[in-house]
């Protein structure tokens, strides 16, 4: 079976949000519940649907296939299926996969116990995903300015987005959002590492202590911020970045259309620097 | 329904404070009297400090203060010594590389030569900084895969600064000293070179970015969500796993038919966030030196479509033989 040698006191009934008992078993590995269901449904439709769209395409080429939303012209109606329909309800299908792995996470997290710290994180990516392709589109009046589904074409979406506003490294929201990315990675490679070294001390030496991973930071930067806090932190720097790479994309277009660049002249034309 | 969701630490107990596990013979001893703050424990530890300054780590920050001040000082000459114009164009300003003239020869000091000085003294105090890092984890007896991980970011680092403007014959090539133009920098080297985007190794170091960023946030939730099981004592769980280890895996087996270890997640984690600078230094080493466009690369090798070009046909310098 399929089951860890300790799992199968943990397989237990409850904590379900919708359906009862009616979805509550396994398969495999996985739970399913309710929401597993839908998952299912989502992510099968909208993947036939990409797989449709791919053989009305014009190439197999795993790189080049896209899906394209609708044109500009269509404005916030439905297209027709082969001008953009087909992102549309792939669109549908992709944000209800997602809702119902957040919500089958909750159920997840409630049988076992634990915190709903990770469907909560997880619904910070998916507002991401609404942010692109939902709200900012909305804001602007036409699905057109949504990303396409594709390897290289939703690349190429972000480049010409990107240009549309000059340099887009000058949008403060994506200055902000970038420097957490990095500075959750460089968190991520601190923990690992500090973890690892603290249990792989070396050939005959004895695994060490958080003590002496707090005097490692300690010794370092003057500071460790200790093994819950480092959880909290890399929790935070991770989701923050998410949330402003948000902001970052939802007033490009709705709230600023000039170039980023020169969205910073208010800073050079401040009165107190009239002396 | 209410129930408690580790997010703050409510109840702050407070005992003597701790210096430290003792220093090996040979070190020199730590530096200041640690002391609380109360906010810094509503999230992790309270207590800041002592810190270890050493040989390596009091020449590391001679080295990283100089450069420092030298970039400052050099932005303030650019401004005409106006302190006033120096904060309101602070992120304009830069110490920039020499210009293409002058090669990879030594320049005036105006002319990019505070910059090759800079650069330098910069590296010195990174290098200085590796070295304590690998030392401290030794003197304390752990493995030094933190140093391992700084390496990685270091390589990134030179690849900028160091070896890509020597492949390329030039100075010019390197990356400048400030906030806006840095981010110029970026921007040109991207249009200059056909995209970075059809580079596939920036493609690889932007899934690393974004997947330990990802892996962070999954690694970060999870602890906290068996912070009642005590979780976070990470160690302890990696060497006899308890009930927090087993509900973490089992929560990510079951949502998604597989999981790591207490142990194995730091390794993920760790490779996730090394691989991320290490990929990304191969791709900006080869871009300009192996790979003159990787637009045009990327359409050899069937990766991308050759997009129709609007009129009048642009000729990329690079294939008649231009060099900037």
């Amino acid at each position: 079976m399929s089951m860890l040698s300790f799992e199968r006191k943990y397989r237990v009934r409850g904590g379900t949000l919708f359906g009862g008992d009616l979805f509550d078993f396994w398969v495999g590995p996985f739970y399913v519940g309710f929401f597993g269901v839908t998952t299912v449904f989502f992510a099968l439709s909208g993947t036939m649907m990409i797989l449709w769209g791919a053989a009305m395409g014009p190439t197999w080429n795993l790189w080049q296939i896209n899906i394209a939303p609708p044109d500009i012209s269509y404005g916030l109606r439905f297209a027709p299926m082969m001008e953009g329909g087909l992102w549309q309800l792939i669109t549908v299908c992709a944000i209800g996969a997602f809702v119902s792995w957040a919500l089958r996470e909750v159920e997840i997290a409630r049988k076992l116990g634990m915190g709903l710290h990770v469907p909560v994180a997880f619904g910070v990516a998916i507002l991401a995903y609404v942010s692109l392709q939902v709200i900012r589109p909305v804001l602007m009046g036409a699905w057109g300015h949504a990303f396409p589904y594709g390897i290289y074409s939703h690349l190429d979406w972000v480049s010409n987005t990107a240009y549309q506003y000059l340099h887009f490294h000058y949008n403060p929201w994506h200055m902000i959002a970038v420097t957490l990315f990095f500075a959750a990675t460089l968190a991520l490679s601190m923990h690992g590492g500090l973890v690892l070294s603290a249990t792989n001390p070396g050939k005959g030496q004895v695994v060490k202590t958080p003590e002496h991973e707090d005097t490692f930071f300690r010794d370092l930067i003057g500071y460790s911020v200790g093994t819950l806090g480092i959880h909290r932190l890399g929790l935070f720097l991770a989701l923050a970045g998410v949330w402003f790479g948000c902001v970052c994309i939802v007033v490009s277009g709705p709230f600023w259309t000039g170039a980023w660049p020169e969205w910073w002249s208010w800073w050079l034309n401040m009165p107190i620097w009239r002396t | 329904m209410a129930e408690y969701q580790n997010l703050f630490t409510s109840v702050q107990p407070v005992g003597p404070l701790h210096n430290g596990i003792d220093l090996p013979r040979g070190d020199d001893k730590r530096t200041g009297t640690p002391f609380l703050v109360h906010l810094l424990g509503r999230i992790g530890n309270a207590q800041i400090g002592p810190v270890y300054l050493g040989t390596l780590g009091v020449a590391s920050l001679v080295f990283g203060i100089a450069a420092f001040n030298i970039i400052g000082f050099n932005m303030l000459a650019s401004v005409d010594w106006n302190p006033i114009q120096l904060l309101r164009q602070l992120f304009w300003l830069a110490l920039e590389p020499p210009p293409p003239a002058y090669g990879l020869s030594i320049p005036p000091l105006a002319q990019g030569g505070w910059w090759l000085i800079v650069g330098f003294m910069l590296t010195v105090s990174i290098l200085l900084w590796w070295a304590r890092t690998y030392r401290r984890a030794r003197q304390l007896g752990l493995g030094t895969h933190v140093a391992w991980a700084f390496a990685a970011a270091i390589w990134l680092y030179l690849v900028c600064g160091f070896f890509r403007p020597v492949l390329m014959g030039s100075w010019s090539e390197a990356v400048p000293f400030g906030i806006f133009p840095h981010l110029d920098w970026v921007s040109a080297i991207s249009l200059r070179y056909g995209n970075l985007f059809y580079n596939p190794f920036h493609a690889l170091s932007i899934v690393f970015l974004y997947g330990s960023v990802l892996l962070f946030a999954m690694h970060g939730a999870t602890i906290l969500a068996v912070g009642r099981y005590g979780g976070e004592r990470e160690i302890e769980q990696i060497i006899d796993r308890g009930t927090a280890s087993e509900r973490a895996g089992l929560f990510w087996r079951w949502t998604m038919g597989f999981n790591a270890s207490m142990e194995s997640i730091h390794r993920w984690a760790w490779w996730f966030a090394v691989l991320c600078p290490l990929v990304g230094g191969i791709g900006i080493l080869l871009t300009g030196t192996v790979v003159d466009n990787w637009y045009l690369w990327s359409v050899k090798h069937h990766v991308v479509p050759a997009y129709p070009l609007g009129s009048p046909v642009v000729v990329d310098p690079a294939i008649l033989g231009v060099k900037p």
